[in-house]
């Protein structure tokens, strides 16, 4: 288990007056869960090896509620953490014995649709595909696409400024959020953004978006949204090694198309996915690209024409371009089933997310493969060969002792090897737990403290979340402040920035 | 005194010195848009002007670092000869300022998050930028991101550097996203509209399928001045609509939207040239760069553009083009004291959004709020990010906000 701070007794010896108090502090007297049974389903998230009880967990309704929560928490020296759908592979969400997680499931109603400005406003529970539900009838969607984007949530997209397979031509969370309502860790509300572009003064948004909850809760999200493309098709494009397949992606880009996607599997991947989507994937190919391309059917036709033309030019084993919309979604069910295919070969798999520049992807496998050899443990590769960001799913089996902290070692080689490369720890999971005692790989102790400093600038006892984002440390973060922090008293703000 | 840096090191000594002796730097790089913002309360000035060079170029992976003091020029003509650009279009503000300074760097464009029209598609400066290297107020060398598109290491500050003026570090080396140039860029004109409605049509283009990079209206007396005889011939109004692409997908697009339009008003398509000239006389704000009066820049919610000006004439004479499908509103006021302030932040307010003066009447920097104030909160917030940066305020002091 991960070595999280001491649990303040003081805290947990309050542990029956807090639950009263919360209760107090909301409309929902059951919306305090304090049970154990009841808690249970709050102790991990997606990385399910990690596993914590908190001390109580609490749904507010609104965003007065998790004010007056957030406040409470802050008078008391009590932790929070804050809690979408608890899909984080990073751990990002897990909570500490003495902390109050705070859930955002019962902040579940879309407030607002602009089709004239193009945005969507929200409650920050609602769920990454509950937005693109509440817009698609009018041809309208919501564009970053993380795997889990059928349960995860907005706010969890937010605080780990999540990606998917689509962002390559549209952006990941950051650039597509235009504001929020931003519940500080005193309890201050504040807006930030709206419909305009670009709001004045630092860029908080930007900030917030990615901080793993650290910095406050979201509780609404504005967001843009995008009308669909006529139509889009993909093609699969097969290749004897990972230098041909990584050399086409490099002539695709370099030929001036963007495609909406362009996603690489390796051949154990290939393997992997094929046994359980039958998606018709070449078994005997070392290494396998789906590249989508949208518009109308003829400039879809145009644009798969050209990068034909250029796969033909770098000696592929296969090239099949989808003749159907039935096939398309063949074609997509393997790679978007691909974590839970590789599920059905090993009953383990660690999940790493890894971003490499794109012309060093056959280095690093070939890499990655001799890592795979000297731990023994199988590596399934898919990679998000546009932009950079490498999934090894490294294969072990957690009831044999030892393998699961033996594929936790592999995988943090494998993390140093994309820094090594001109990468970074991780492209679209965040740092959470899992990542953060590897930070000093990538950030030396200068960049670090300038990033802990704009912590403690928004949450001076570090209450929020802590134990994630930086490594553990027992003193406290550099903070150049020799005057008290003199915040504006609840209340006592105008109509931009409410209690 | 004038200090010139030809590296990292030397920046972060002339930090430590000042800080030392507590005497604020102004930052300036090419020094073409030193009016914009407040005056800086700073004795001695550092300009990055002279920590230039591309640093790493690969066009395959869509990515490009420089050092700060980089002139854009020489970016935009070394991506240029890959067919690649900086798809943000930064405005270039010698025309509003009359042409001084130097050349505009790749750290000042980044530095104060200049956008052009393709922001409405594209995105702002801020999501091309990958990376940063700068100096902070403590004289500490820092760095974020990297040269990578998906990063989510650690917080973003190259969110906190895009648009901060300096104010948080001196940036002196860049890494950001790019893309391929178009192969055609057509320029969909509808003739006659006004405000309202032209607005109205901007929206369905954004709105539709076909992948538009830009939608901005000019009013009759705007429209005659950018040298182009299509729309100075028409002499009325002009709602300008982009499309970029592969030349048959362009010339597909391009009918598709016409015709979507219908009889409501006469339409011409610009070639290339006469499109290029547009745009970018739209992203310089051309049409009212030698207007008296002071000129201010309104960032609102697009479909308020026409009633955030409907509630400014009321008060004052107006001219103005219409970007960002509406959302962003170049005002030339006719001042009075305040440079028209309080009537065009009056007329912002209901329709959310802020209003940057760009250039007071009297040329400025004035000692005027040139920012909307943020409400206090946010103020404390800022000045608190401001010290984890630089405690001392050491670095362009007061150039956003008093004591920032």
């Amino acid at each position: 288990m991960i070595e999280l701070p001491p649990p303040r007794e003081d805290v947990l010896a309050r542990r029956a007056q807090i639950a009263a108090d919360l209760r107090g502090l909301i409309d929902k007297p059951e919306a305090v869960i304090d049970a154990a049974d009841e808690m249970r389903a709050y102790e991990t998230d997606g990385l399910t090896a990690y596993r914590q009880m908190p001390m109580l967990v609490v749904l507010p309704g609104s965003t007065e509620e998790v004010s007056r929560v957030m406040a409470y928490c802050h008078d008391n020296g009590i932790r929070v953490v804050a809690r979408g759908a608890g899909t984080s592979l990073a751990g990002g969400a897990l909570p500490l014995a003495d902390s109050v997680v705070i859930g955002v499931s019962r902040l579940s109603r879309v407030l607002d649709i602009d089709f004239a400005n193009r945005t969507a406003t929200v409650q920050a529970g609602v769920t990454n595909m509950g937005i693109t539900r509440a817009v698609e009838h009018e041809q309208y969607f919501y564009a970053p696409d993380p795997s889990s984007q059928i349960v995860c949530t907005i706010a969890g997209n937010i605080a780990m400024n999540s990606g998917g397979a689509h962002c390559l031509k549209y952006g990941v969370t950051t650039n597509n959020l235009m504001g929020v309502t931003l519940v500080l860790p005193d309890g201050q509300v504040v807006e930030l953004g709206g419909k305009h572009l670009d709001a004045a003064g630092y860029d908080l948004l930007g900030l917030i978006t990615g901080s793993e909850g650290g910095l406050g809760i979201v509780t609404e999200a504005t967001v843009r949204i995008l009308r669909s493309a006529e139509g889009a098709r993909p093609a699969l494009i097969s290749f004897d090694s990972n230098e041909a397949a990584g050399a086409c992606v490099d002539a695709i880009i370099g030929s001036g198309i963007i495609p909406v996607a362009l996603e690489f599997m390796d051949k154990p991947a290939i393997h992997a996915t094929e046994a359980f989507a039958k998606a018709g994937y070449p078994l005997d190919a070392e290494a396998m690209l789906i590249v989508e391309v949208e518009g109308s059917e003829a400039e879809i036709a145009a644009l798969l024409d050209r990068i034909v033309a250029i796969a033909q030019a770098h000696d592929p084993r296969t090239i099949r371009v989808s003749q159907s919309d039935a096939e398309s979604a063949l074609i997509w069910k393997g790679r978007k089933a691909a974590f839970g295919a590789v599920g059905q070969i090993m009953p383990d798999y660690y999940c790493m997310d890894g971003t490499i520049p794109t012309g060093t992807l056959p280095e690093v496998l070939g890499r990655i493969g001799a890592l795979s050899a000297a731990y023994g443990f199988q590596v399934a590769n898919i990679f998000h060969a546009g932009d950079g960001n490498l999934h090894p799913l490294i294969l072990y089996d957690a009831n044999k002792p030892g393998e699961l902290a033996r594929a936790e070692e592999m995988g943090a080689e494998i993390l140093k090897l994309c820094v090594d490369v001109g990468g970074c720890l991780t492209g679209e999971h965040g740092v959470g737990v899992e990542k953060r005692d590897l930070m000093p790989v990538q950030f030396n102790p200068t960049d670090l403290d300038q990033q802990r400093r704009l912590k403690s600038a928004f949450d001076p006892q570090w209450l929020l979340n802590p134990a994630k984002v930086f490594p553990l440390t027992d003193t406290p973060p550099a903070w150049d402040d020799p005057a008290p922090l003199n915040l504006p008293t609840h209340g006592g703000v105008d109509a931009h920035a409410s209690h | 005194m004038h200090t010139l840096p030809t590296s990292e090191t030397q920046i972060a000594d002339t930090v430590l010195a000042a800080r030392a002796e507590r005497t604020p730097l102004e930052i300036s790089g090419g020094g073409t848009k030193r009016r914009l913002g407040r005056r800086v309360q700073a004795a001695a000035t550092l300009s990055t002007d002279a920590l230039r060079g591309i640093t790493l170029y690969r066009p395959t992976e869509l990515v490009i670092s420089a050092n700060s003091g980089t002139p854009l020029s020489e970016i935009t003509q070394t991506l240029g000869e890959q067919g690649q650009e900086l798809a943000f279009e930064p405005i270039d503000h010698r025309t509003v300022y009359g042409g001084e300074g130097a050349e505009p760097t790749i750290g000042g464009v980044i530095a104060c998050n200049l956008s052009g029209p393709r922001r409405v598609n594209a995105g702002a400066a801020r999501d091309h930028l990958l990376g940063v290297r700068a100096v902070n107020g403590r004289g500490e060398v820092i760095k974020n991101g990297g040269r990578v598109v998906k990063n989510v290491t650690g917080y973003d500050l190259c969110k906190l550097f895009a648009g901060s003026f300096g104010t948080l570090g001196i940036l002196t080396e860049v890494t950001l996203k790019v893309r391929p140039k178009a192969e055609r860029a057509a320029t969909l004109v509808l003739f006659g509209l006004d405000e309202v409605a032209g607005q109205a049509a901007m929206a369905e283009a954004l709105g539709s399928p076909f992948d538009v990079t830009g939608a901005a209206y000019l009013p009759a007396t705007q429209a005659s001045t950018l040298g182009v005889s299509a729309l100075a011939d028409a002499g009325t109004s002009a709602t300008v609509i982009r499309l970029e692409g592969f030349a048959d997908s362009v010339a597909y697009r391009t009918d598709a939207l016409r015709g979507s339009y219908g009889p409501r008003a006469a339409t011409t398509v610009l070639d290339d040239a006469d499109g290029a000239a547009v745009w970018a006389g739209i992203r310089d704000v051309r049409p009212l760069a030698a207007s008296s009066g002071s000129l201010w820049r309104v960032s609102t919610t697009p479909s308020e553009g026409p009633a955030v000006l409907a509630r400014l004439r009321e008060r004052s004479p107006v001219d103005a083009v219409l970007d960002w499908g509406g959302g962003l509103v170049w005002l030339a006021v006719e001042a009075g004291d305040d440079d028209g302030a309080a009537a065009v932040r009056d007329a912002v307010r209901p329709s959310g959004g802020h209003a940057t003066l760009v250039r007071p009447a009297g040329g400025g920097p004035g000692e005027g709020e040139v920012f909307d104030p943020p409400p206090p909160v946010l103020a404390m917030l800022g000045d608190r990010i401001k010290r984890s940066f630089d405690p001392d305020r050491i670095l362009n002091p007061g150039r956003m906000y008093a004591g920032v």
